[in-house]
């Protein structure tokens, strides 16, 4: 286990540098200066402010020098708004997003696999064709266009809910977490239902039922722990999906997260803020895939033998 | 499970029984078929539309402004009294373009690197998939949104952007396919027979692993195009004067309140060939017997 873990993490380095990398001689080569949009400015002011993002050194030096940075865990300044850092806007809008995540990552879990392991226990009958059918919908219904119909439906005609901001309102949670989380509920639902289908059917499961263990312990003492690898495998990409979900959601709601964060730098070209941004984006992403990885060869006996082997 | 197609092929020698069988199937799944059917439509209209397009995609009318759906305007007008038919139909053809066109690009990229990682074998293979593995694990929706800030917001760049990015799958899939295929009798039997490997690849491992890449592909069109409306939602994909279903979605989401079906009706556009597409991949799976290979 402890060299799976090893060999994971080894692995995941590159990956990073390589994110670093090109991220960095994207930004570097991209048209037009970070000042060239502002009046002519005093060459003595410009020499300052380049001496200031270390524009003057060459390329590579700048290269080597922001990998310093980054291994201190400075993301740099921002080139729009000078007195402002990544760091910053990571410290103000992480928690917020990690939040929305999290709370979509529960809709998703609980209504998805809930749907996806009632399904599997009577494939292709009733209980198994509307849950899945509603599935269907949810991955086809993008958040963009979700998060519209909900704000409308429960925002302005029923008058529920809040239609935007978070923690100001009581409830305005609710309509982002189910935007954001609802087309993860829907692949879960798949996932866990073909995983159940696949480990009900197995020898252990029948040995389990022979043993005469009552139906529901057979489900969730001996099914859930294999039906669910899939899901806990799919937790990672999910992870990297929620965080580009979260532009869109976060834009829709107006809620003051990374991932409006990033959108607004984006428009803005503010290049250091967006080069900050997705390395930082970037590593967590991987991180969490290696998570969810290891989480997932932690519940499968037979990988964590292969590697017990070794 | 693969290998019995690859079976059913090897003693079916004709080759077209597993199709016919195929079509069978697929005949009986109703879903599937309305979903063709449906994709069928939406394309011819999307290649017709400057000619059966009810109003000129320019046409303004500033006295009427935003209307709601009425005899002379079906889906009702935007704020500038533009037709909203009008509007989705050009819509539809960008949107049904960047599906189809970055799915190619996709398809082309992964169904190469893919035979010819799985045909080599040895250390090429193994360099060429740890690199789909080290890619794999890049975040590439934020890729594309950074790719599409540097480089400006150019419709061939997202075709590229996008075909890059989903090329990756495919690649799996096809090898996992060649390294079955490459133990069977007839394949020995070619490289025995001294064909070039150009000609083994084109000829005998691509055809014999037509049924997943069909499969593949299908559920492909549909993601891509759920990217492009994404970044077009966010302001990062398709510019005015241009449309598409995405753009059309975020404006109709800026004025919802008033003028509901500015919303409503390009997302049902892009809500119902999204469905269509997905039931028509489940029951080609189906149909073709390929497990499941993107979950």
């Amino acid at each position: 286990m402890w060299r799976f873990i090893g060999i994971r993490l080894l692995q995941a380095i590159p990956v990073i540098l390589a994110v670093i990398t090109v991220t960095f001689f994207l930004v570097r080569v991209a048209p037009g200066g970070p000042f060239s949009a502002e009046k002519a400015v005093l060459p003595e002011v410009k020499a300052a402010l380049e001496a200031q993002y270390r524009l003057d050194l060459p390329l590579f030096q700048q290269y080597t020098a922001y990998l310093g940075d980054l291994a201190q865990g400075e993301f740099g300044p921002s080139f729009k708004y000078p007195g402002r850092s990544v760091n910053e806007l990571i410290g103000a809008g992480l928690p917020v997003t990690a939040e929305l995540g999290f709370y979509a990552l529960l809709v998703a879990v609980i209504i998805g696999g809930l749907a996806g392991v009632i399904a599997a226990l009577k494939p292709n009958t009733r209980q198994d064709y509307i849950p899945m059918t509603v599935a269907m919908i949810g991955i086809c219904m993008p958040s963009f266009l979700l998060g519209p119909l909900l704000v409308l439906i429960f925002g302005i005609y029923l008058d529920w809910l809040p239609v935007s901001g978070w923690g100001d309102i009581p409830g305005d949670k609710i309509l982002p977490a189910i935007t954001l989380g609802s087309a993860y509920a829907a692949y879960i639902a798949r996932l866990s239902r073909a995983g159940m289908l696949e480990v009900m059917s197995q020898d252990y499961i029948r040995t389990a039922r022979a043993k005469g263990l009552p139906e529901w312990q057979v489900v969730v003492k001996h099914g859930l722990r294999g039906g669910l690898i899939p899901v806990v495998t799919f937790l990672g990409p999910a992870f990297a999906g929620l965080l580009a979900g979260s532009f869109v959601v976060e834009t829709i709601f107006q809620i003051p997260g990374l991932g409006r964060f990033y959108v607004q730098a984006a428009f803005n070209r503010d290049y250091t803020m967006i080069l900050g941004t997705t390395v930082f984006l970037s590593t967590l992403i991987v991180l969490f895939n290696l998570l969810s990885d290891i989480l997932a060869a932690w519940m499968n006996p037979r990988l964590r033998a292969q590697f017990g082997e070794q | 499970m693969t290998t019995e197609i690859i079976t059913d092929i090897a003693e079916a020698e004709q080759g077209s029984s597993l199709w016919h069988d195929a079509w069978l199937r697929l005949r009986k799944n109703r879903l599937a078929l309305a979903g063709g059917i449906i994709l069928v439509g939406f394309s011819l209209i999307a290649l017709l539309t400057p000619w059966i397009a009810p109003y000129a995609y320019d046409a303004q009318n500033l006295e009427l402004g935003a209307s709601p759906p009425s005899a002379q305007h079906w889906l009702g007008t935007d704020i500038f009294g533009r037709d909203l038919l009008t509007q989705i139909m050009y819509g539809g053809r960008v949107s049904l373009a960047v599906g189809f066109v970055a799915t190619s690009v996709a398809l082309l990229i992964g169904v190469t690197w893919g035979a010819i990682a799985g045909y080599v074998g040895g250390k090429v293979d193994a360099v060429m998939m740890r690199l789909v593995d080290i890619l794999y694990a890049l975040p590439f929706m934020i890729f594309i949104v950074l790719l599409m800030v540097v480089f400006g917001r150019n419709i061939l760049l997202l075709f590229l952007a996008i075909g890059a990015v989903e090329w990756l799958t495919m690649a799996r899939i096809m090898r996992g396919q060649v390294q079955q295929l490459r133990q069977q009798e007839f394949v020995e039997a070619a490289i025995s027979l001294g064909l070039p490997p150009r000609t083994i690849i084109r000829r005998h491992l691509i055809p014999n692993a037509l049924g997943p890449i069909i499969v593949y592909t299908t559920l492909t069109i549909p993601s891509v195009m759920l990217l492009e409306a994404f970044l077009s939602f966010l302001g990062l994909g398709i510019q005015p004067p241009q449309t598409s279903w995405g753009l059309l979605i975020s404006y109709g989401a800026e004025t919802m309140e008033e003028f509901p079906w500015l919303l409503i009706f390009p997302g049902l556009a892009l809500t119902i060939t999204l469905f269509s597409l997905n039931f028509l991949g489940d029951g080609l799976r189906d149909a073709l017997d390929v497990r499941r290979s993107k979950d």
